[in-house]
């Protein structure tokens, strides 16, 4: 079941390049907005807050924010959203619970679905709310913004590059924070990022914009598998699995994860069953083969259908598109391997899958 | 120091403190839409604003005393409406005062505006806070150095005049007599003792003003 996500329609030319998107952005889980600086990302963020009033129309779920056929244009302070900058943008004048409470308090009670202390809570800040914003750490900083925005008990959570501003280890703390919000919260978030590791972790739904259009647009492992305009997170093609823990295996040191589609060998980890984990395959580090090869050292070997075949960057390469039960993978061989097996789509091949990174 | 003397400088202060209230209210507006606003006109205001600050104070005092004068539209108006006219009273110094030290009220709070720049108020927003809500609990507190500088130097700077209420408060004693007319009356009538006096307690004064405002800038920091 999908709810009534985001649409919109955004136009508008600035000095150095000019936006033509079309969004539709599911109303659960987290939209990534993900490209280059310039591409256009930040300014479809700010016209989602109405921070920004480019021309066209801004809907989301049963609520119209924007629609400049109707002259209708609801101001920033009127949309249910929680916005989170890429500076903490702390009000420098209040404590840590005078920023948390700014928005709480403006918020009629009726309204109030996030009590502040689950905000709190959540955001792990109970020990610096009598602290100034001024003497606190830059990631200690960035989760009070969070639970300052999720205190008005937004409908929507649009975040600007909320770890952008952080050195590695600050985001390391916060990224557990929000890999925990869509869950615990039922909110939908769109999450502007330039960075292709967070993209990866957090993603649900990906739209990829490039000099202010939109390249590519939808479910996380749809649009990782295109081949007509290969979409890369980093410099590899791969795909991202969402699994479980399903089993642990003492004896080899070993977990097992189920994903839509099988189930795949990992090192084993201190996770309780059911954990669910982000696994990043790849496609270089998958190869085809006919047979099922019990005699190879590779521990994941799982039945696969060839989608399709597409180019890669270098000559000598494909790109191949399989399905494993309802999950996509990419094998990345070589022109020659794809003539010699005769691969084509349609076919069921046996994809070794020779390395899985778990994203965290 | 004479009667007469306490009296200017009562006057002084009484005149400074009413102007300085009636510039805050006039003045922080004006400041929030310079600081704030991309219209083409902000050159020009900005300009008219600073304007005193280069024009001797009698220029000032003459316009004014024009303007206000039983001839002038202001003084037309003025007198329509049952005040009577302005120049040679509290109410004329007031109005020239207001004019003259505008630039030191306008300048330090429309910096300090300007220093806060967009992302508190556009945070405040995203916060529920509408834009009154917004400027009172997220600008004003935030830029409260600028309201303190702002409030002082236009204290001392009307308390310092002397063209532009020469022009058009005349010296009227208790009414227009200031205390920078009252020394130039002393020294007039050669009394230079109370001269000496009351030119000790205005040195004194601004001293005392500056050390204050260098004390409460230092604590901002």
């Amino acid at each position: 079941m999908t709810r009534a996500g985001i649409e919109a329609e955004l136009h508008a030319d600035f000095a150095d390049f000019s936006l033509r998107v079309s969004l539709s952005l599911p109303g659960r889980g987290v939209s990534a907005l993900f490209g280059p600086s310039g591409s256009g990302k930040t300014s479809c963020l700010r016209a989602l807050a109405g921070l920004l009033r480019p021309r066209g129309f801004v809907r989301f779920a049963d609520e119209i924010w924007q629609d400049d056929a109707k002259k209708v244009f609801v101001p920033t302070h009127r949309r249910a959203i929680g916005v989170v900058f890429q500076e903490a943008s702390l009000f420098a004048h209040l404590s840590v619970r005078g920023n948390v409470e700014y928005g709480l308090r403006r918020v009629p009670p009726a309204q109030r679905r996030i009590a502040l202390e689950q905000a709190i809570e959540l955001l792990g800040i109970a020990p610096l709310l009598e602290r100034r914003p001024q003497t606190l750490s830059g990631g200690e900083r960035q989760r009070v913004a969070i639970a300052r925005a999720l205190a008005v008990s937004p409908r929507l959570l649009l975040m600007d590059e909320p770890l952008s501003a952080l050195d590695v280890g600050r985001k390391e703390e916060i990224i557990p924070y929000l890999e925990r919000l869509p869950h615990e919260l039922d909110l939908p978030i769109v999450y502007v990022s330039h960075a292709p590791d967070e993209v990866a972790r957090l993603a649900d739904h990906l739209v990829v914009l490039r000099a202010g259009q939109v390249l590519a647009s939808g479910p996380l492992s749809e649009v990782l598998v295109r081949l007509d305009t290969p979409i890369r997170l980093g410099e590899e093609a791969g795909v991202v699995l969402l699994g479980q823990v399903a089993e642990h295996d003492e004896t080899w040191a070993l977990m097992c994860v189920s994903f839509p589609g099988g189930r795949l060998w990992i090192r084993r980890e201190n996770l309780p069953l059911g954990t669910t984990l982000r696994l990043r395959v790849l496609a270089r580090d998958v190869s085809l083969a006919r047979s099922p090869h019990q005699d190879a050292s590779v521990l994941n070997v799982l039945p696969a259908r060839v989608e399709a075949i597409g180019e890669d960057e270098h000559p000598a390469d494909a790109l191949v598109r399989l399905t494993v039960g309802e999950s996509a993978l990419l094998a990345r061989i070589t022109r020659r391997s794809v003539a010699r097996l005769d691969l084509h789509p349609g076919q069921t091949v046996w994809a070794q899958i020779k390395a899985v990174a778990v994203l965290r | 120091m004479s009667a007469g003397a306490w009296a200017a400088l009562a006057l002084s202060l009484r005149l400074a403190a009413v102007t300085t209230l009636v510039l805050f209210l006039m003045g922080t507006p004006l400041a929030w839409w310079l600081a704030r606003t991309r219209s083409r006109f902000k050159g020009g205001v900005a300009a008219v604003v600073a304007l005193p600050l280069v024009l001797p104070p009698t220029v000032i005092g003459f316009y004014l005393l024009l303007l206000m004068g039983p001839h002038g539209p202001v003084g037309w108006l003025t007198q329509r409406l049952g005040w009577g006219l302005l120049p040679f009273s509290f109410s004329g110094l007031v109005v020239g005062s207001v004019i003259f030290s505008l630039p030191f009220l306008v300048q330090p709070l429309q910096n300090a505006f300007e220093a806060l720049g967009d992302r508190p108020l556009e945070a405040a927003a995203t916060l529920r806070a509408g834009p009154w809500d917004r400027f009172f609990t997220v600008a004003v507190p935030l830029a409260r150095p600028g309201f303190l500088t702002a409030g002082v130097l236009s204290f001392a700077h009307t308390m310092g005049e002397f063209g532009v209420v020469l022009m058009i408060g005349g010296n009227v004693p208790g009414k227009t007599r200031v205390a920078s007319v009252q020394l130039y009356e002393f020294v007039e009538a050669m009394e230079y003792g109370e001269a000496h006096r009351l030119a000790l307690v205005l040195v004194l004064f601004s001293f005392a003003v500056l050390v204050l405002l260098n004390f409460f800038g230092q604590g901002k920091r």
